[in-house]
């Protein structure tokens, strides 16, 4: 039987990273690009689960569905949310920026938990229990199907980066900022669209998250952590090393999980995290620090 | 420059004995409640005061400075409830063992050229890392918490740490004094001028011949060992320590926002900070209850927007700006 639990749960672990990851990609694109790091991403994360979960008790839309849909939304609050309020604040110190984000995502959190309570609320599909099975691996038809849209999700955003014009545009932004203003570059605009592209992601990985767990307004600050812990293990800027990080951070909390006591998991992701700082800074698949 | 009867230095020093006096005779002046949340003031000063060291003087952002008030106040409290160690003796072991946890980080990261904003994540880690170890230690009783001993206690015991409150506001009162004076101490001296050179380019500072390494441990390892106490004070004056609550991330942001708000690397900031941040929030509370408006959550709102508003209007923070105002040294940094 060991081996087959073993599998079972690895697999699982590596299904959910993968949104992990796609969650993760959000907050490294926008450090990559815009040079700030955004403390209220797990809270944007909640958003999503929450307008996933509404849209689903009261018009029965399955997050499957409503995936493309609840990222525009955030892509929409996120591009407002880096015209309107952090772009005076690119060329501020790091702590000004901190706090600018800290007091974003208290007034989030706070907010959600007078819309909705502190309760825990869930998404129920039809196919919540269904599972396939393939030999000896037993995989949960929610995980797949989330795994699944975290990786076509991703794959969009690679072909965005690597083909369109607004892409490279973005991706010249981030390896020459006074560069990017030479050629004129609407630089402003670029971080706006830049910020927005990370919120959807987070838009989509929250969307995906409410097939795989519940949603209070509480975990918003845990998600954050959970992002910075994937995005630094895997490479800050790095969108393939958020990805990789994501799987591995979902592949060892579940392992953790199996092994030791659930409650503890996430002291192996932050094992994991002094490890990656200590030995590779600049993370798995990261370029050198400058 | 315009010749004032008393001068920036002297006006500040007014200014501070003034406010020194003001405290010292509060406990006649307040009710139990205000007392309370000077207490909570004067708390939030001190450990503004000791992570403003580390950020404020040597530019090092510390995001998990909870770790330092929780180990200190869990050696203390389990010195006490297990073998019945006086806490100020405990105190005095919670000062090596809090270095020592801030060398082991300052370590690590400076070592390795960990610095901004991996070093803050760094620190949030090893912050993250104790709340879960310590919630499954039970030796420290996990996440069952840890309780000491509660009486109604009619007279005070200053050196056993047992007593009524307005003993507390005593201790803390001094307690935020100290930190300021020895604050004062370190940014004119020879360690001090370092820590500045090493905030305001590091590089430089270490072309001109400063051993940064030695002296970011030293930032690191003063500041852990300033916040210990405050671990201590919260572990006697609660009278009870979870790890969910003392090593939460929220302790840290707690612990750097008054500095922040208040002026980042002046010596008033943090106290100023602590009372334009508790008093807010406090009168928020008041506010609400009165208009009958019982709503979980909209408290931490309105200070949001409060932190925003100070945050765009004031990047330097409050003292700056009103320093300037007043005519006093700015913020004698």
């Amino acid at each position: 039987m060991t081996f087959d639990v073993y599998l079972n749960v690895a697999v699982a672990g590596v299904l959910t990273g993968l949104v992990y990851g796609l969650m993760a990609l959000g907050l490294s694109v926008i450090f990559g690009v815009v040079r700030v790091v955004n403390f209220a991403h797990g809270e944007m994360m909640s958003i999503a689960m929450y307008i996933a979960v509404v849209l689903f008790s009261a018009l029965h839309l399955d997050p499957l569905v409503m995936l493309v849909p609840i990222a525009a939304v955030m892509f929409v609050f996120g591009y407002a949310l880096q015209a309107g309020l952090i772009n005076p604040f690119i060329t501020r110190p790091e702590h000004s920026q901190f706090l600018l984000v800290v007091a974003l995502a208290i007034i989030i959190v706070n907010a959600l938990l007078i819309l909705f309570g502190p309760d825990a609320q869930t998404v129920q599909t039809s196919y919540a229990y269904d599972s396939f099975a393939w030999g000896p691996l037993i995989v949960d038809a929610t995980k797949l199907f989330a795994g699944a849209a975290a990786i076509v999700f991703t794959a969009a955003l690679f072909v965005f980066f690597r083909v369109t014009l607004i892409g490279k545009a973005i991706r010249a932004c981030a390896d020459n900022y006074t560069g990017a203003l030479v050629v004129g570059l609407n630089v402003n605009r670029l971080y706006a669209l830049t910020f927005g592209i990370g919120a959807a992601c987070v838009g989509a990985a929250g969307t995906m998250m409410t097939l795989i767990t519940d949603v209070t307004p509480a975990l918003g600050p845990s998600y954050t952590l959970l992002a910075f812990v994937i995005v630094i293990t895997g490479g800050l800027g790095s969108m393939p090393g958020a990805l990789l990080g994501g799987i591995l951070i979902g592949f060892t909390e579940a392992m953790a999980g199996l092994l030791f006591v659930p409650s503890a998991k996430s002291m192996f992701s932050f094992a994991i995290l002094v490890l990656v700082l200590l030995l590779r800074p600049q993370g798995l698949l990261g370029r050198r620090l400058a | 420059m315009k010749r004032r009867w008393i001068g920036g230095q002297s006006r500040n020093l007014v200014f501070l004995l003034g406010l020194l006096a003001a405290l010292l005779v509060a406990p006649w002046l307040v009710n139990d409640y205000l007392l309370t949340v000077l207490i909570v003031i004067l708390y939030s000063a001190y450990t503004g005061q000791a992570w403003n060291i580390m950020m404020g003087f040597a530019g090092q952002l510390s995001l998990g400075h909870a770790i330092y008030a929780g180990v200190g106040g869990y050696v203390a409290a389990v010195l006490f409830t297990r073998y019945g160690v006086n806490p100020w003796i405990g105190f005095l072991a919670a000062i090596p063992i809090c270095a020592a946890c801030g060398a082991v980080i300052g370590f690590l990261a400076f070592r390795f050229g960990v610095s901004g904003v991996y070093f803050a994540i760094l620190t949030i880690a090893f912050a993250e890392f104790a709340r879960i170890g310590f919630d499954h230690l039970d030796f420290v009783n996990a996440s069952a918490g840890l309780f000491l001993p509660v009486k109604q206690y009619t007279h005070n015991d200053l050196l056993r740490l047992r007593g009524t409150p307005t003993m507390f506001y005593y201790v803390i009162l001094a307690a935020a004094f100290a930190a300021l004076a020895l604050s004062r101490l370190l940014l004119h001296s020879r360690i001090g001028y370092f820590w500045l050179a090493i905030r305001e380019d590091e590089q430089a500072a270490r072309a001109a011949g400063i051993d940064t390494f030695r002296y970011k441990m030293y930032a690191v390892m003063i500041s852990a060992a300033v916040t210990s106490f405050a671990g201590v004070f919260y572990a006697f004056f609660y009278n009870n320590l979870f790890p969910e609550q003392v090593f939460n991330i929220s302790r840290s942001i707690e612990m750097i926002l008054p500095p922040i708000i208040g002026g980042i690397g002046t010596l008033f900031g943090p106290i100023l900070g602590a009372f334009v941040l508790t008093g807010l929030a406090e009168s928020v509370t008041s506010a609400l209850a009165a208009f009958g408006i019982d709503l979980p959550g909209a408290k931490q709102i309105f200070y949001g927007i409060c932190l925003l508003a100070v945050v765009i209007t004031l990047p330097e923070g409050i003292w700056p700006w009103l320093a300037r105002r007043l005519g006093v040294a700015e913020g004698e940094s």
